[in-house]
């Protein structure tokens, strides 16, 4: 369903043409096709990406997140796959091409780090050896000229080079992380797409690594998807925000905007079970209920049976995005384009 | 043979599956409360028979067992004449009267292979059963009580576990001088126990630290009870995988002794056919039937429980069921 | 090294068990028969070798079965293993069996090694192709195939290609009227007669090889780093082998080992079918005669050559999976 007007909220044209974004989404649908029916994972999502843009992609578990994240980088595995939409990345749009076309495409524009390293990195290979067949894949054969990069990436990220030589179980868990990002790194690519990197690492060793990333990311230029529980880790660093719900994009907009004035029940209910450490203490809420059974969803908005501020119409029809002052909510709250006020 | 794998939901992959509770909220996998009895005992039979008709190798596998148990119970009502009677005509091609001809004893073929069944039946039953119990109780008591008994009973299994089954088979049976059923089956037992003990042992390790077993631990309910009602269950799958194991290598192991000549002569099972078959060149003198037939009465039984035995394996083990191939992922392989 | 240090202590209280399986066996049984067997080929036997087997056995009447375990064991380490009943004069225990050695090392060797590389080829890339033709027909196939009796199935081969077709041949290890030599025709003539036991044992045993294989790759290829290797952009066949196979292959070393007492097993019985001049075979002539102390010596050399597989497959996992190195 076709639920981002000709131009998105920033007035861009719509994918196909030339619109200086480096990738852009449309309709990106992805189902599960599984025994008892198929499962629409991921349903009509959109959304643009500048050059050296950071976006960050919230939602609680079991909202899609981490299936859209594969699906733009062309990493489903049967029975999931993408059903409907582009994915159009620096002009070329990746969905439907072969794997030896993507070959060309991966790591060396797109790369790509995931949740833990620990079972994201091969354990019967050095670190050296992981880099360098990532090179050896791209062209780049030179032994000298092997070695000289990977052990530029790994200082880049603060890593002894010496560690080159190490397995990974034999690193601790922080800078197995970080040699992950070290290695999405290799050929600088102009977009890393990032599955919560730092969920497994604790409190001050997740803000180093962010601090590290968005650094990386301001030296080389890439941009970056980044996907998270985590709202108020990510708010701090990203550029835009986009929440998800149910497979949906619930709101998107500048982070700003989304994490200081949500709009959507749904975001503002995030917001509202994180305290603030200096603000006044106010009554935490949670969202009651959990996120429906995406095999047979509910009618109308998804979100209409936890709502607090659930209207008749929201149980039958579906909302659309609505462009609210640069952000898009999909919420009948703002069918009017006006932002309005509990 | 089965693979270890816990036992409880089946594993969630890397990706978010949609539609499930938030982060894999799972039930304590056979943590629940003591059955009472009836109730919980018909839903898990009408599961029970839903995997094993939904299951296209469970069902064959289950027919063939069920198909073969009946011979076995009653072989008077298939096959009519005494398998041992040396009556007829000797080296008879298959007719009307004997529908896989006779022995070059003049014995009825179809009558030996029919009355044969019983024998090995009952080997590989109490072998599985034998086996899985003495497994059970050294593999639990290993894991439960720890310490230096655990270190004992596992180099007890380990040695046994890789001394060569067989040969030790055969010096034994050397010493016995033609092993009937029972005494087959006490040898048989006493030397395979080891690998399913080891198994059970690290599952039961493996459970030991879960959640539900501490609850039990901390209501203060005895050892004895926790290992009987809270632990043995959640091993059902494994206990059942053991038994098919067992049991089918019971059927081989039999057989090959029979074969070579260290059963009882004077019992009629698959394996002693063969023997006098070999001793009496059965190639060579055409009686080729005399060879293939019981032959294949030990691969159909044998296919039997390795049928079940995988089945429940993937019924255990979601990701290994057959791949429907689907119009969408053709030559998108699992790369 | 202290892992290596536990496995040789575990290998040599193996053995040890198995010595004094073979001393208290004979013992156990009523009469025991290996006394009864001993003394009736009496005649034949050197003093010496009659000394060796009174330890192993017992001599009638009560003896100090303390002393006799102790000069059993001694006898072991020197290698003295007493003569076998069944030659006239009694020919050394350890001249027979070494002289069956190379025809079973040969034969039951080099098949399972080709069983193993060809079972865990057809596995790794009948789980890349997961969903294809290979992949749905394999299980039901190799479900039956391991369930086929070792000696059943050469028997089976015998009647194909021996007796109807005249193809190979199926007795013996060689041609009896040939003279044995490092000449062509000798050797051409026993790599013939070992075509059909070697397939028997190939068939039989390489349909766990596939099975395993399959099993183990299809878990590994839903892992995280093979995701990431598609990340990467690596060509497929990079994936399957340095990523997958690697990987998926250290939980069967140790598999391959523990399964060789049943590959040493089924041996025994091809071996018998085919009349195969081998340590098998050589066993269970013994058996038929009575020959214990050709029988028992036979057996620790079967548990000796498994534990020194075992070794090996300890070494290889060692090499391949950096995890089981060092303290780390």
């Amino acid at each position: 369903m076709a639920s981002v007007p000709d131009s998105d909220v920033r007035g861009r044209p719509a994918a196909g043409e030339m619109n200086g974004a480096v990738l852009t989404v449309r309709d990106l649908s992805v189902e599960y096709a599984m025994e008892r029916g198929t499962v629409r994972a991921v349903d009509g999502v959109s959304f643009d990406l500048d050059p050296g843009e950071f976006i960050g992609i919230v939602g609680e578990s079991g909202c899609g997140k981490s299936t859209l994240l594969f699906a733009v980088a062309q990493l489903l595995v049967p029975p999931a796959s993408i059903t409907d939409g582009s994915v159009v990345f620096k002009g070329r749009n990746m969905v439907g091409l072969t794997d030896k076309q993507m070959a060309t495409i991966r790591w060396k524009d797109l790369s790509v780090v995931m949740q833990s390293a620990m079972n994201a990195l091969n354990p019967v290979k050095t670190i050296a050896a992981q880099f360098s067949d990532a090179m050896r894949a791209h062209g780049v054969t030179a032994k000298a000229q092997v070695a000289e990069r990977s052990q530029e990436v790994l200082r880049m990220v603060g890593i002894d080079p010496v560690h080159l030589k190490s397995y990974p179980h034999q690193l601790s868990g922080g800078m197995r992380q970080r040699s992950m990002i070290a290695m999405a790194m290799l050929l600088t690519p102009d977009l890393v797409i990032m599955d919560e990197p730092t969920s497994a690492l604790d409190v001050v060793a997740q803000r180093s690594l962010m601090v590290q990333i968005k650094e990386l990311q301001e030296q080389l230029g890439f941009a970056v998807i980044f996907v998270t529980h985590d709202m108020s880790l990510v708010s701090h660093f990203s550029d835009r925000l986009m929440v998800m719900y149910a497979g949906r994009v619930a709101e998107y907009g500048p982070t700003r905007q989304v994490f200081d004035h949500p709009l959507h029940p749904y975001s503002i209910g995030l917001m509202e079970a994180f305290p603030s450490i200096r603000g006044p203490r106010t009554h935490l809420t949670g969202i009651p209920g959990s996120p429906p059974n995406l095999a047979s969803p509910p009618p109308g908005c998804r979100f209409a049976p936890r709502c607090p501020k659930v209207m008749t119409r929201c149980r039958e029809e579906s909302p659309e995005l609505y462009p609210v002052d640069g952000t898009l909510v999909r919420c009948f709250l703002h069918a009017d384009g006006e932002a309005r006020d509990e | 043979m089965a693979t270890l794998r816990a036992p409880g939901p089946g594993a969630t992959g890397g990706a978010d599956e949609p539609g499930l509770p938030g982060p894999a909220l799972m039930a304590p996998a056979g943590g629940l409360p003591p059955s009472t009895g009836g109730i919980a005992g018909a839903r898990s039979l009408r599961r029970l028979s839903r995997a094993v008709t939904s299951n296209r190798k469970a069902t064959a596998g289950t027919l063939l067992l069920l198909l073969f148990c009946l011979v076995a119970a009653f072989p008077g009502v298939i096959a009519h004449d005494n398998p041992e009677a040396e009556i007829y005509p000797r080296a008879l091609g298959p007719s009307l009267q004997h529908l896989l001809g006779t022995t070059a004893f003049g014995q009825d073929l179809f009558a030996q292979v029919v009355w044969g069944t019983r024998p090995v039946l009952l080997i590989a039953l109490g072998v599985g059963v034998g086996t899985t119990f003495i497994a059970t109780l050294i593999g639990v008591a290993a894991a439960y009580l720890g310490g230096a008994w655990d270190g004992v009973l596992n180099l007890l299994t380990d040695v046994l576990l890789v001394i060569p089954a067989f040969p030790l088979l055969i010096i034994i049976g050397s010493y016995l001088h033609g092993a009937g059923t029972t005494v087959m089956i006490a040898v048989i037992t006493l030397i395979s126990w080891s690998y399913t003990a080891r198994q059970l042992r690290a599952q039961a390790l493996s459970l030991r630290s879960r959640d539900f077993l501490e609850a039990a631990r901390v209501r203060g309910e005895r050892s004895l009870y926790i290992i009987v009602v809270e632990i043995i269950p959640t091993m059902t799958s494994l206990l059942v995988a053991s038994f098919l194991t067992n049991a089918l290598y019971a059927v081989l192991f039999s057989s090959s002794l029979q074969f070579i000549g260290l059963g009882d002569p004077n019992v009629t099972s698959w394996g002693t056919m063969l023997y006098w078959a070999e001793n009496n060149e059965a190639f060579q003198t055409g009686q080729a039937l005399w060879i293939i037939v019981p032959g294949l009465c030990i691969v159909a039984l044998g296919a039997a429980f390795a049928l079940l035995n995988y089945a429940f394996d993937e019924i255990g083990n979601p990701a290994l069921r057959p791949v429907r191939s689907m119009r969408g992922n053709r030559g998108q392989r699992a790369r | 090294m202290r892992f290596v240090l536990r496995r040789l202590g575990f290998f040599v209280v193996t053995l040890w068990a198995a010595l004094t399986l073979n001393f208290f066996l004979p013992r156990l049984m009523p009469g025991n028969p290996a006394l009864a067997a001993i003394g009736k080929s009496r005649g034949a036997i050197s003093p010496q070798a009659l000394k060796v087997m009174e330890a192993e056995f017992g001599v009638g009447g009560h003896q100090n079965i303390a002393a006799e375990y102790v000069s059993y064991l001694g006898n072991v380490a020197r290698g003295r293993f007493g003569s076998s009943l069944t030659t006239q004069p009694g020919t050394s225990v350890a001249r027979i069996v070494l002289d069956a050695v190379p025809w079973t090392l040969g034969l039951v060797g080099l098949t399972t090694i080709l069983a193993f590389v060809l079972g865990t080829g057809i596995g790794i890339v009948g789980a890349w192709r997961r969903g294809g033709r290979l992949d749905s027909i394999m299980p039901p196939i190799f479900v039956i195939m391991t369930v086929i009796p070792y000696f059943w199935i050469g028997l089976i081969l015998i009647l194909v290609f021996g007796v109807k077709l005249h193809w190979l041949p199926y007795f013996f290890s060689y041609n009896v009227t040939l003279t044995p030599g490092f000449n062509v025709t000798f050797i051409g003539n026993v790599l013939q007669h070992a075509i059909l036991p070697a397939f028997t044992l190939l068939i039989t045993t390489i349909g766990t090889w596939i099975l395993t294989m399959r099993n183990t790759m299809i878990t590994t290829l839903a892992e995280d780093y093979v995701r990431m290797a598609r990340a990467k952009g690596l060509p497929g066949y990079r994936i399957m082998l340095d990523y997958a196979a690697r990987n998926a292959i250290l939980p069967n070393l140790t598999g391959f080992a523990m399964s060789l007492g049943f590959v040493v097993g089924g041996a025994i019985l091809i071996e018998e079918v085919f009349n195969y001049q081998g340590v098998g075979y050589l066993l269970l002539q013994a058996v038929n005669n009575n020959d214990y102390p050709l029988e028992q010596a036979l057996f620790l050399l079967i548990t000796a050559t498994v534990l020194v597989a075992i070794l090996i497959s300890d070494i290889a996992t060692a090499i391949l999976d950096p995890r089981t190195r060092g303290a780390r």
